[in-house]
């Protein structure tokens, strides 16, 4: 608590971890290539340096507001100081801004601009790493790196996995797997939060945009999407639009326009991945155990088991994740000739997630040696994709997602928040008075800030004791509580991305706590907005049990071995 | 594959040591004291027993120029290149050196595991320069033809071992 002096105007301030927090509620945006309010402070840029009124300049990020500071931001000698930090980064820095992928999103080449570097006195500097395109889901590129270390942090700290680090030192450090290893050899779980928070374009998604465009340009090809729940609230911003909104009409249009031939909504796939879930719980539940049952639609958790983790494998469910269950009936549907017309047939999941393209790969999720789903295109990659075809998405007028795979509930939509798919399950479960008991389950603890919540469930009279982790170093600890015995849970729902889906590794960059909020609040408001909330209520869901895959739940719904 | 003997050895050193993050830098070097150089797959098996990822190991280990990953021969032949030698013509003793073994800038060790030639910045023996070090000798004042001499030399030392 105090008031602290900002270029000459008064701020208060309350529990600000840092200077630089206080500096940027005061509405002045200091330059940061190190920071993260999510991750430890690192402290090595130098570009939220400030100075007080004895003249010492220091990082803004790295101390405490103290009352009575008088700090300023921008006078001449920091300007100088910090075009020469960029400066610095540009030399040893592979400046081909023109073919990035990152370029007109990098947080470098915006400072270049903003500070007004107009050259760079050392010469340009040519790839010497060789770029590493191991990973089916991100791709390293050392020839860009600043060497911030916000990606070490967050694999480190938040994820626990530790797959990069700092190596060497001097001009020959880097940023890298042990002894330089291909990513895909080491223990990386393809989350792509490395990827979220790297300023520049030294790790990027593995695009699959180039494959999906030419079977849509193909007449002999039949192509249809599936569209993930956190997709829909992240589009928007790119087009100008309002956080968090849920465009998920314009996205069906958009879609649509690119030539899809069907657009299905994994919502869908969220349902019946529910319906399994839940039937697998109430099973182990009566039986008694093993306990905990472990949710299974995150990939990045699921690898994370098997790699940290492989006494917990048995206990992750052998239910689909969404978009292999959509993949997998639709396949059914499909393998008619009067669905197929003779055409081939290319299935396309549109996901917030580095991690699915992965999955789709994975031996144990494929039938007949054949892949569910062809190709997982990230949110960031359907931007660009309507980018590129100049489509006006702000113009664009709804659509309804196609039948029959079009339509979820408001549990199915809800898988796209930390939390969503145990809120889910357990809505299938409620008792009594459907609205009240729907909404007591809402304030049960599922929901809520934190990446880990414990809650109670009341079901005929039994608790189900249950927790929702988010974050995999999160996970982490709380499977050594389990193990140990410290902590007892029936059901355990783990996404390996902080919030959840929504902030999967393949969303858009740059979204700050109101960006986050918005996303969340606009899948709940959804589930509001949708008349069915169950997801064993979903109609269409539950008639191709009747139909398409009648008695074979087994075969075409769950994983075999893990 | 390494064979179990490497293990075992580890495992003795391992045993000095508490099973701590720690205790890396001296079991590392007391692993390469024993062999010249890191083997990977003990910096990976250090790094499981005292509780730390294989990145973390090599992160830290890789700090540190004196640590090696890669088998080095019998003689390890370091040419010093820094300024004092430099301008009083070390570059053509390494490459005498190299071009008599075979080696490069890449290959820095010969097939038959004899010898190994590495550039170090300085020996602090700039009043002998051009100098070099084999094994734990300083050569001063060196010259193409004493490095041939010299390699010479020793391939007799070692063929009558
Ligand atoms: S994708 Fe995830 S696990 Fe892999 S390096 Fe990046 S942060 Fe670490
Ligand atoms: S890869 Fe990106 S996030 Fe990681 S250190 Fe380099 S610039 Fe920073
Ligand atoms: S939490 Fe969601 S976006 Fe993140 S890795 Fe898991 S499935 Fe993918
Ligand atoms: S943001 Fe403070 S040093 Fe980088
Ligand atoms: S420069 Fe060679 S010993 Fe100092």
């Amino acid at each position: 608590m105090g008031i602290m002096k900002i270029d000459g105007y008064p701020v208060e301030f309350t529990d600000e971890p840092n200077i630089l927090s206080v500096i940027r509620k005061a509405g002045i945006d200091l330059p940061t290539l190190c920071y993260h309010s999510e991750l430890s402070i690192y402290g090595a840029c130098r570009l939220c340096n400030v100075e007080d009124d004895r003249g010492r300049v220091f990082a803004s990020c790295s101390e405490r507001p103290r009352d009575g500071m008088n700090i300023k931001t921008n006078t001449p000698r920091l300007v100088h100081y910090r075009r020469m930090i960029i400066e610095l980064l540009l030399a040893s820095h592979d400046r081909d801004c023109t073919s990035c992928v990152k370029s007109g999103d990098c947080d470098l080449q915006k400072l270049a601009h903003r500070l007004g570097v107009a050259s760079v006195s050392y010469p340009a500097h040519k790839g010497e790493h060789p770029i590493d395109f191991s990973s089916p889901s991100i791709i390293r590129n050392p020839n860009k790196c600043i060497l911030c270390g916000d990606c070490v942090r967050v694999c480190e700290g938040l994820q626990g996995v530790n797959a990069i680090d700092f190596t060497r030192r001097g001009t020959y450090a880097t940023v890298a797997p042990a002894f330089d290893k291909a990513l895909a050899k080491t223990d990386c779980v393809n989350c792509g939060q490395c990827r979220v928070v790297c300023p520049t374009g030294a790790i990027s998604i593995n695009t699959n945009i180039r494959p999906v465009w030419e079977a849509l340009s193909d007449p002999n090809v039949k192509v249809f999407a599936q569209v993930a729940p956190a997709v829909r609230v992240a589009v928007s911003q790119a087009f100008g639009g309002e956080r968090g909104e849920n465009v998920m009409g314009k996205i069906v249009a958009a879609l649509h326009r690119l030539g899809f031939d069907e657009v299905y909504d994994t919502t869908f796939g969220a349902d019946m991945t529910i319906l399994e879930e839940s039937k697998e719980f109430l099973e182990i539940f009566e039986k008694g155990g093993p306990f905990p049952l472990l949710t299974s639609c995150c990939p990045a958790w699921v690898s994370f088991c098997e790699k940290r983790w492989p006494e917990f494998v048995p206990n992750i469910s052998t239910s689909y994740s969404p978009i292999q269950m959509l993949g997998s009936v639709a396949r059914e549907y499909f393998a008619d000739p009067a669905k197929n017309e003779g055409k081939k047939i290319l299935s396309v999941g549109i996901m917030p997630c580095t991690a699915k393209k992965a999955e789709i790969l994975r031996e144990n999720l494929k039938r007949d040696g054949k892949q569910n789903v062809d190709y997982v295109l990230t949110t960031e990659e359907l931007i660009t994709m309507i980018k590129r075809a100049g489509i006006q998405f702000d113009r664009l007028e709804s659509e309804a997602a196609d039948m029959p795979f079009g339509m979820g509930s408001g549990g199915g939509v809800i898988f796209g928040n930390s939390g969503g798919v145990m809120e889910a399950a357990l809505r299938t479960l409620c008792e009594g008075p459907e609205r009240s008991a729907i909404e007591e389950l809402r304030h049960s603890g599922v929901r809520g800030p934190g990446p880990l919540r414990e809650f109670i469930f009341h079901y005929k009279g039994n608790e189900i004791k249950a927790a929702v982790v988010s974050g995999l170093a999160e996970a982490d600890r709380l499977l050594r509580a389990i193990k140990s015995g410290e902590k007892f849970f029936h059901f355990v729902e783990v996404m390996a991305c902080r919030r959840g889906c929504i902030m999967g590794g393949g969303q858009p960059t740059h979204a700050g706590v109101r960006t986050k909020e918005a996303r969340k609040r606009g899948l709940y408001d959804s589930d509001v907005n949708t008349q069915i909330k169950k997801s064993n209520e979903n109609p269409t869901a539950l008639s191709i049990y009747q139909t398409l895959i009648k008695g074979r739940e087994h075969e075409l719904l769950h994983s075999h071995s893990h | 594959m390494l064979d179990s003997s490497f293990y075992a050895k580890t495992d003795e050193i391992l045993s000095k040591y508490p099973a701590q993050e720690r205790s890396l830098i001296p079991i590392i070097h007391e692993i390469q004291e024993t062999w010249n150089y890191i083997p990977v797959e003990l910096l990976s098996y250090v790094a499981d027993k005292i509780g730390i990822t294989e990145t973390k190991a090599y992160s830290v280990a890789s700090f540190y120029e004196r640590f090696s990953f890669e088998a080095k021969g019998k003689y390890i032949i370091r040419v010093c290149d820094g300024t004092a030698c430099h301008v009083r013509q070390s570059v053509p003793v390494l490459e005498r050196l190299r071009s008599d073994l075979g080696l490069s800038e890449k290959k820095h060790t010969t097939d038959d595991m004899l010898f190994t030639v590495e550039t170090v910045s300085c020996l602090g023996a700039c009043g002998l320069a051009p100098a070099m070090m084999v094994n734990d000798t300083v050569h001063p004042a060196m010259t193409p033809d004493k490095a041939t001499a010299l390699i010479k030399e020793l391939k007799e030392e070692a063929a009558n071992s």
